[in-house]
C-alpha cells in the first residue's frame, strides 16, 4: 500500500474528478466559463510539459498548433458546412498535418536553436493566417450564430456542451500521457528528462521517442485551439495564435507547477488560475511577479512547486516512475515480514 | 529595373541593421553555447535607456551610447556572473527558462515604466541626408554609417576572438570547459566578459534601431528572431556568415514590403524556414 497521505490525496483527487463531471447540474455559467478554460490550459500544459520536460523538445512555439486549430475548426464549420462537433475533432487532425512539415523543418536545429526556431514558425503560421481573407484576414471574424447555437440554442445549455467537451479532452489528453509514460517508450522518455546521452547509449530511440510526442502533442493542442475558438466565438492571428496565452502562460504554469512530472502541470494550472484572479488587478506587475517566480524556481528547486513537495514527501500521486513501484513493493514485503513477527 | 536594383541596394542597407542585432547573439550562440532569448529585450532595454538619457540632456543619441556603453559592459558581465553562470552548462532547459523569464520582466517592465507608445529617438539632420547614386538609386546617410558600422564591428569581434589574448582564452573555454578549467583558466570569468562584449554590441545596436526605426516595449521578440534568423542562417559560429545572413534577410524583407508589411516579415521568416530546409548547417558555415 502506498503512504495514507497519498491515499488521501488520491480519494480526494477522484471526488474532485467525479464532482467536475457532473459541473454543469450545480455550476453557474461563470463557474463553468472559467473551468473551462482551466480544462483548456492543462491540456496545453500537460502537453508542454510532454515535450519540454521528458522529450527535450523545448518549444516557445507551441501557439503555432492551437491557433491552427482554432482556424481549421473555422475554415470546416464556417466555410466548408461540416457539422461543427465533426469540425472540431477535424480541427485536431489539422492540426496533427501542419505538425508534419513543422516538425521537418524545427526538428533540423538542436536544443536552444529548436526553440527559437518552433517560434519562428508560430510566427510565419499567424502572419499567414492574417492573409486569409475568407477568415477576416488581419482582424479576424465572428463565429455565425448558427454554428453557435448547434451545440445549444440558450447560453447555459451552450456552456455546458463546451465545459463537457474540454473535460473530456483533459481528461483523455491526462491518460494518454499518463499511459504513455507507464509504457515502454515511457520509460524511454523518462531516461531521456533524466539524461539524454545516457539514454540514447542504453538504446532508447531518441529520434522516433520525440517524432511521436510532437506529432501525439499537435492534435490535442488543435482540440483545445477548436474549444477555445468555442469560448472565445472569434477566430483572429493575434488572439488565436496568442504567444503570451497559449505558451508564456503555459511555460510559466508547468515551471512553477514542476516540469517533468505530471503532477506539476495539474498544480501550475490551479496556482495559476488563482493568482490570475488576485493578480488581475495589477497588470502588467502580473507578468512581471510571475517571471520572477520562475527564475526563482528554476535556479533553486528545478522540479518546481513539486519538487519542492516531494522534498517532504517523497511520493507520487500518479506512479509512472518504475523503481519507485518497486521500492513500494519492497518495502511492502519488509513490512509484512515485521508485522508476522 | 531602377526600382528592383533599389530595393536591393536599400535591403542590402536595411541587412546591416539586421547584423548588428545578430552580432550579440551570434558570439554567445558561438561562445556561450546558448540562445539568449531575452536578446531583443536588451535590445530594446537599451534603446529606451538612451531615449531618456536624450531627452534628459538634450544631447545626440550617439553621444549618449558613449556614455552607456561602460554601463552597458558591467550589466553584461554582472549578468553573467550573478544570474546566467548558474544556469550556463547545465543543459539547454534552464537557460532557456531562465532568459525566457528575464524577457517577460523587461518587456512588461518597460511597459509598466514608459507606456505602450511606439518610439523614436530622433538623428537630426543625419536622418535626411541622401546620397544620390544615379539610376533611381538614393542611399540614405544614415544607413550607410549603419552598415558600414556593422562591417567595421564584425572585423574588430572577429580581431578580438582571433588576434588577442582574450580572445584565445574565450575560445580555449569555448572549445572545452573542463580543459580550459584544467589549465587553469578562470572560465566563470571569462564567460563574464565575453557577455559584457555582448552587451557592448547590443548598446550599439539599441542606439542606431532607436534612431532608425521605430520601438515599442513589445519589439524584443521581433528583433530575436530577426538575429536568431540571420544567425542561423550565415552559419553558427560565423560572424561574418552572420553579416550575409543578415544581409540576405534585409534584402528578402524589401522585396517583401513591396506588397505590404506583413509580407516583408513573412518574406524573411520564409526565407530562413526555406534555406533551413536546403541547407541546416547555413549558408557560410565555419568549416
Amino acid at each position: 500500500m502506498p503512504p495514507p497521505f497519498v491515499v488521501i490525496v488520491r480519494l480526494v483527487l477522484g471526488a474532485a474528478v467525479l464532482l467536475l463531471a457532473v459541473g454543469p447540474w450545480f455550476l453557474g455559467v461563470a463557474e463553468l466559463k472559467l473551468l473551462t478554460e482551466f480544462f483548456c490550459l492543462l491540456v496545453l500544459a500537460l502537453m508542454w510539459n510532454l515535450l519540454a520536460g521528458y522529450a527535450d523538445i523545448v518549444t516557445v512555439g507551441q501557439h503555432a498548433f492551437v491557433g491552427v486549430g482554432a482556424y481549421g475548426f473555422y475554415g470546416f464549420a464556417v466555410l466548408g458546412g461540416v457539422n461543427p462537433y465533426t469540425a472540431i475533432l477535424l480541427a485536431g487532425m489539422v492540426a496533427l498535418l501542419f505538425a508534419l512539415p513543422a516538425m521537418a523543418v524545427v526538428f533540423r536545429l538542436r536544443a536552444a536553436y529548436l526553440a527559437v526556431g518552433t517560434w519562428v514558425v508560430a510566427e510565419t503560421l499567424m502572419l499567414l493566417a492574417g492573409k486569409l481573407t475568407d477568415f477576416g484576414g488581419g482582424s479576424g471574424v465572428s463565429l455565425p450564430v448558427a454554428v453557435v447555437k448547434v451545440f445549444g440554442s440558450r447560453a447555459e445549455e451552450r456552456y455546458a456542451t463546451i465545459y463537457w467537451m474540454a473535460f473530456a479532452l483533459a481528461i483523455i489528453a491526462f491518460a494518454s500521457i499518463y499511459l504513455l509514460l507507464r509504457s515502454r517508450i515511457g520509460l524511454g522518455l523518462t531516461a531521456m528528462r533524466d539524461d539524454e546521452e545516457a539514454a540514447g547509449s542504453v538504446g532508447v530511440n531518441l529520434t522516433r521517442t520525440r517524432i511521436l510526442c510532437f506529432l501525439g502533442a499537435a492534435p490535442f493542442l488543435g482540440l483545445a485551439g477548436a474549444l477555445i475558438t468555442l469560448q472565445k466565438l472569434r477566430v483572429a492571428p493575434q488572439a488565436s495564435f496568442s504567444i503570451t496565452d497559449w505558451t508564456v502562460f503555459i511555460i510559466f504554469i508547468v515551471v512553477i507547477g514542476g516540469i517533468g512530472s505530471l503532477e506539476g502541470p495539474i498544480i501550475g494550472t490551479i496556482l495559476f488560475i488563482a493568482l490570475r484572479e488576485y493578480l488581475a488587478g495589477l497588470g502588467t506587475w502580473h507578468l512581471i511577479i510571475l517571471g520572477t517566480i520562475s527564475i526563482v524556481i528554476i535556479l533553486t528547486e528545478k522540479r518546481g512547486l513539486w519538487g519542492l513537495i516531494r522534498r517532504v514527501w517523497p511520493v507520487e500521486l500518479f506512479p509512472t516512475s518504475h523503481i519507485n513501484a518497486q521500492l513500494e513493493r519492497g518495502s511492502r514485503s519488509r513490512w509484512k515480514s515485521q508485522s508476522t513477527l | 529595373m531602377g526600382a528592383f536594383a533599389n530595393q536591393i541596394v536599400q535591403g542590402i542597407l536595411l541587412g546591416g541593421l539586421y547584423a548588428l542585432f545578430a552580432m550579440g547573439l551570434s558570439l554567445s550562440v558561438g561562445v556561450m553555447r546558448f540562445v539568449n532569448i531575452a536578446h531583443g529585450d536588451f535590445i530594446v532595454l537599451a534603446s529606451f535607456l538612451l531615449l531618456s538619457l536624450t531627452t534628459a540632456l538634450g544631447i545626440s543619441p550617439f553621444l549618449a551610447l558613449l556614455l552607456i556603453l561602460p554601463f552597458a559592459f558591467i550589466a553584461g558581465f554582472a549578468l553573467q556572473r550573478i544570474l546566467l553562470q548558474r544556469v550556463t552548462g547545465a543543459g539547454v532547459l534552464p537557460v532557456i527558462l531562465v532568459t525566457f523569464g528575464l524577457s517577460i520582466i523587461i518587456q512588461n517592465g518597460l511597459l509598466e515604466a514608459y507606456g505602450a507608445d511606439t518610439r523614436k529617438i530622433s538623428g537630426g539632420a543625419l536622418e535626411t541626408a541622401t546620397l544620390t547614386v544615379g539610376a533611381g538609386i538614393s542611399i540614405g546617410v544614415l544607413p550607410l554609417l549603419i552598415f558600414g558600422t556593422a562591417i567595421a564591428m564584425v572585423t574588430a569581434l572577429d580581431g578580438l576572438l582571433y588576434r588577442t589574448r582574450i580572445g584565445a582564452k574565450i575560445r580555449a573555454v569555448t572549445d572545452d570547459v573542463a580543459a580550459a578549467d584544467l589549465i587553469g583558466l578562470p572560465s566563470a570569468r571569462i564567460y563574464a566578459i565575453a557577455m559584457a562584449i555582448i552587451f557592448a554590441t547590443v548598446a550599439v545596436a539599441a542606439c542606431f534601431t532607436a534612431v532608425r526605426t521605430n520601438f515599442d516595449p513589445a519589439y524584443g521578440p521581433s528583433r530575436l528572431l530577426i538575429a536568431f534568423e540571420a544567425v542561423v542562417l550565415g552559419g553558427l559560429g560565423s560572424l561574418w556568415g552572420t553579416l550575409a545572413g543578415g544581409i540576405l534577410l534585409g534584402v528578402a524583407q524589401s522585396i517583401g514590403a513591396q506588397f505590404d508589411a506583413a509580407w516583408q516579415m513573412l518574406a524573411g521568416h520564409l526565407l530562413f524556414l526555406l534555406v533551413l530546409v536546403l541547407r541546416p548547417q547555413g549558408l557560410f558555415p565555419k568549416s
